[in-house]
Order: structure tokens, then sequence, then C-alpha cells
């Protein structure tokens, strides 16, 4: 592949200081009454964050003065529809750091794109191949494996967690071996809100030449990455975890590993010709973007990375730490009536997303309860069954926050809470 | 909205878990998951010669309207068959979904508790578990 580096698609709008409540004036939903009384306190990010006008004025506008299809037209919609499409990916490939922005791939989500890795990179392997997840993985990201695993005969192997809810890295070692094709982990938790060492993973995978994919989906609104750096082979986020649309996500992959790949699913502009008998393949990433993509939506997701670009990114994260330090403080605080926080204890290498159990009462109960509070939490396994069984819990709540949230959110959870276990409990 | 959720017949319903436990030497045990949240409801029943319940226990991990609704199970399913149990099923769901009429035959009348939940589409399964997870044990041969 040679390297077309992304280049800055233009200005995107100004950067302010970091101002919370100019922040929150640009998400129209937050002044949303609860029951039409109790204002919305959203705790909920880590399952979808919301989005600015500015995502939401760049998907009217693109729909209202460029929709066509990409790729097909000569007219004068098809030419701006796919300028915009191309520029959504260019984007994307700047918000990663990518090599070349050939190595970005639009798909409708984390999901699909751990599924497309599954399948394109999964057909290299060979029965008695290695692929290693951890315990702590979304079912996003240990489904796939284990329909490769009755497909094709791979050996699906776990990387236990710590008692803190951190993937063990220093078990790494016993568990890589010369047949080790793969290491799938997640590069924040869903549940836990760790973030991985990713190093201690790359150089587990290099020692054996295994590849390394990291899960995203967690990672990707809490600022710019850098794959580059990470030293990983796949990346893959969601838009509608990162201020952008659903529907819509994106895989990055390494030129090299990429152009060698076959295609996942067939149709539309992946193909190079059809005979009726054969195809040959379009190059990367066209190969691996069968029918006509999620154009509207990657053009919001692109809107969504500009619109992150105006926010200071350190003075956000010094933001929400904060605010999640509040969290965790209060929940310790209840530790008297039976209820722990299930990950780590503090904001040391993690984001503020934070699940907790209480004892002698059910998630749904307790975010039932606190719904009528007005605060949006998320209950239940969190697509990570294997993680919740392993400590036998059922499930957990988890109040996970965005730069938008405040101390009135915070207030308002740990408020609720108390409310709710003096019902429950 | 959500005190008329969490009454205080429901709340007691899920206190009393009526029938929580296991039986000795069950006909049949069924165990039924809710994939959305993880719930789990297992049922031991021991059918007679008519198919009818003879004997029922359940162990349940989930939510307080779970709880409750196998309560009310425990306490109420002796004598019925699969039959009759998917009946009483089909007419709470009518209620859970439509707000139609609740099951007010005396028998089964404390399922009334469970009307407010039919504006919570989410927790719907809450309540209709414990029914599959009974029905499903009833059946079994």
């Amino acid at each position: 592949m040679t390297l077309h580096r992304p280049t800055p698609s233009g200005p995107g709008p100004q950067k302010p200081l970091f101002d919370v409540a100019a922040v929150r004036a640009q998400f129209p939903i937050l002044a949303t009454l609860i029951h039409g009384k109790v204002p919305l306190h959203y705790l909920d990010n880590a399952a979808t964050t919301q989005v600015p006008d500015y995502v939401l004025d760049a998907v009217r506008r693109h729909d209202a003065t460029s929709r066509a299809n990409v790729k097909r037209g000569v007219h004068t919609l098809a030419e701006m529809a796919t300028d915009a499409y191309a520029a959504a990916r260019t984007k994307m490939a700047q918000y990663l750091n990518a090599f070349d922005e050939r190595e970005i791939i639009f798909t409708s989500g984390t999901t699909s794109a751990i599924n497309l890795v599954a399948n394109a990179f999964g057909a290299t392997l060979a029965a008695g191949d290695e692929v290693i997840v951890s315990e702590l993985e979304h079912h996003s990201n240990l489904v796939p494996w284990q329909l490769l695993k009755a497909r094709a005969g791979i050996k699906l192997k776990a990387i236990p967690v710590t008692d803190e809810g951190r993937i063990d890295v220093a078990a790494l070692p016993r568990l890589v071996t010369d047949r080790t094709r793969l290491i799938a982990v997640t590069h924040v938790s869903n549940v836990t809100g760790a973030i991985t060492d990713v190093a201690a993973v790359v150089r587990a995978a290099r020692s054996v030449g295994a590849r390394v994919l990291l899960d995203g989906a967690q990672r990707a609104s809490h600022g710019p990455l850098d794959v580059q750096a990470l030293g990983v082979d796949f990346y893959a986020v969601s838009g509608h975890k990162m201020f952008g649309p659903s529907g819509v996500g994106a895989l990055w992959g390494r030129g090299e590993i990429l152009e060698v790949l076959p295609p996942f699913l067939g149709g539309g502009e992946m193909i190079r010709t059809v005979t009726l008998q054969e195809s040959t393949w379009a190059d990367v990433p066209a190969r691996f973007e069968a029918g006509t993509p999620p154009i509207t939506q990657a053009v919001g997701l692109g809107a969504a990375i500009d619109w992150m670009e105006t926010i200071d990114n350190v003075a956000a994260a010094a933001h929400t730490a904060k605010l999640a330090d509040r969290v965790l403080a209060g929940l310790r605080a209840l530790g008297n009536r039976g209820v722990r926080v299930i990950g780590p204890a503090n904001m040391e290498r993690r984001v503020p997303v934070i699940a907790f159990a209480v004892d002698g009462a059910h998630p749904h109960d307790i975010c039932q309860m606190l719904d009528s509070h007005g605060v949006a939490l998320r209950g239940g396994h969190h697509c990570a069954q294997p993680f919740h069984e392993r400590n036998n819990l059922a499930g957990t709540s988890r109040a996970s926050l965005a730069l938008y949230n405040t101390d009135a959110d915070v207030d308002a959870f740990l408020n609720g809470l108390d409310d709710a276990l003096s019902k429950l409990t | 909205m959500i005190d008329a959720l969490y009454q205080k017949d429901v709340m007691r319903l899920a206190a009393s878990a009526k029938g929580a436990g296991k039986l000795p030497t069950p006909t049949a045990t069924v165990t039924v998951d809710n994939p959305l949240c993880g719930d789990r409801v297992t049922f031991d029943v021991v059918m007679d010669a008519d198919k009818r319940i003879q004997e029922v226990a359940h162990t349940v991990k989930g939510c307080v309207l779970c709880q409750a609704s196998a309560s009310v199970i425990g306490a109420e399913a002796k004598g019925e068959t699969a039959e009759s149990l998917n009946a009483v099923r089909d007419t709470l769901r009518g209620m859970l979904k439509s707000g139609a009429t609740a099951p007010t035959d005396g028998k089964w009348a404390a399922l009334v508790a469970f009307a407010p939940v039919s504006g919570h589409k989410s927790r719907h399964e809450c309540v209709l578990l414990p029914f599959e997870a009974v029905i499903q044990a009833a059946k079994k041969p």
C-alpha cells in the first residue's frame, strides 16, 4: 500500500476553554424533564453518548443538501456525498492516527468491526490456531471468536481478570504459544472502566508473532487515540459512543494486513470485476465495505470528531475524573449498606465507568428507582456475562460519565441511590 | 409512577417468597434465563398422573418483580396443568401489553399487583420469566 497519509480536512468549530455549562448547552436532550417533572441526569454514557447540535445539524445538512449514494454516480449530488463520505474517513484516520486513511473501514459499529476481523482475518487461521480473549470482554468481542471456533476449529483461550477488575496481563506469558495468532481484548472495560495495559498485550503477542485487536468502544469518547503508538493491528470503535450517530462505527487495520485479507461480505462496491462464476476484489477499504455504507451516519461521525476536537481534552478528563472521584467516594460511604464498587477503587488507569453491586437489591430495581429521580443508569450484565459469573453476580448497576455531566448529576445519583436503598434493602 | 411499580403488594409478594427453595425429588426441573439482564429462574415440579402440578418450588436470581411473580406461582400453581398456566400467562401478558383486563379470578387475583408494570415495557419479561419456567417444567415429559 502506497502511503496516503490523512491530511487535515479543514478547520472545525473554534476551540474554546472547557466550560461544562457551555458544553451542556450544545446538547438539547440534556434539558429533558423525565416524567415531565425531574431534570435528566444522564449517566448511561457507556451505553450511548448524547449528540451535540453540531452533529445533529451536520446530519440534517447532509441529507438536506448532499444526499446521494456514494462512489457510483457522476451527478453533482453523488460527487458531494462521495466527498463528504471520504472526508469522514479522513477525520476518523486523523482521530485514530492511522498510518493511512485507507486503513479506515466504516462498519455499523464495533460489533460488526470485530465480526469483520473474525471472518476476514479468521479465514486465514487453521484448526488448532489460537485466539486469546479475556474474561472481561463484552460479548461482541467473545461471540465472534466462538463462532470462528465452531467454524474453523480454532482454540479459544481467556486471560483471567484480577480481583480489581483488570485484565491480568501477568498471565499472558503462560497463555501465548507458537500457535497464538491473535490477542483480542478490550482497551477499556465497559463494566469496570479499567484501562488495559496494552503495551504488555502487544509484547506478549509479538513474542510469538501474533496480532492484536483492541475493542475501543469505551475508549473512543475520551480523547484522540494513537494506534501507531499503541502498536496494535486492529482497532474498533462505535459512533454512538463518541457523540455521533448510531448505525456507524469503524475498524482500523494495518494496511499491510488488510491488503492480503479476503472480503467478509459480498456485493456492491467491494468488487473489481464480476462474472457469473467468480469475482475479483477491490482494494481496501472498499473490499470490506459491501453494499451502500452508512453514509449520512459516517458524515455525522465525522462531525462528532470535529466537535470533539473543539474540546480541551485535558480539562475535560480532569472534570470527569473529579466527578468520578465523588461517585466512588459516595459508593464507598454506602459500604455499610451493602454497596460495593466492582472495579478499581480509584481513578488510576481507568475511565469514569463505574459498576457497583448492592447486597439484597437487584440492579434493575435500583435503576428503575433511580429513573424516578431522573437518573439514567444501566443495570444488568452489560453484555459481559462471563465477568459477572466469575464474580458470582447476576448483574451490576453502572454509572458512566461524560464531559457534559456535572456535580448536580452526581448529587442526584447519590441521593437517588440512598432513596432506593431505603426502599429495597 | 415508580411508587405504583414498587407498591406494597409487590414488595410483600417478593418478600414472602412463597415456594422458594428446591424439591427433594422433582419430576422435572427447568431453568430459564433472561438474556437481556442475566436473570435466572429455576422451577422444580412434581407432576401427578393427570399432569397436574403436585409440588412446586423455585429459585430466583432476579429483581423484585421477578421474585414477586415467582412467589405468586409458588402460592397458586398446585393443581394447575401446563395448559392452564399457559392461559394465566396469556392473560397476564395481555394485561402487561395493552392494559387488558387483569386476571381477577380469585386464585390468581394477586397478579393484578403487576398492572402498573404495563407502562414499563423493558420490565414485562421480569414478570413473565417465572411463568415461562414453570410452564416448561410442567410440560417436560
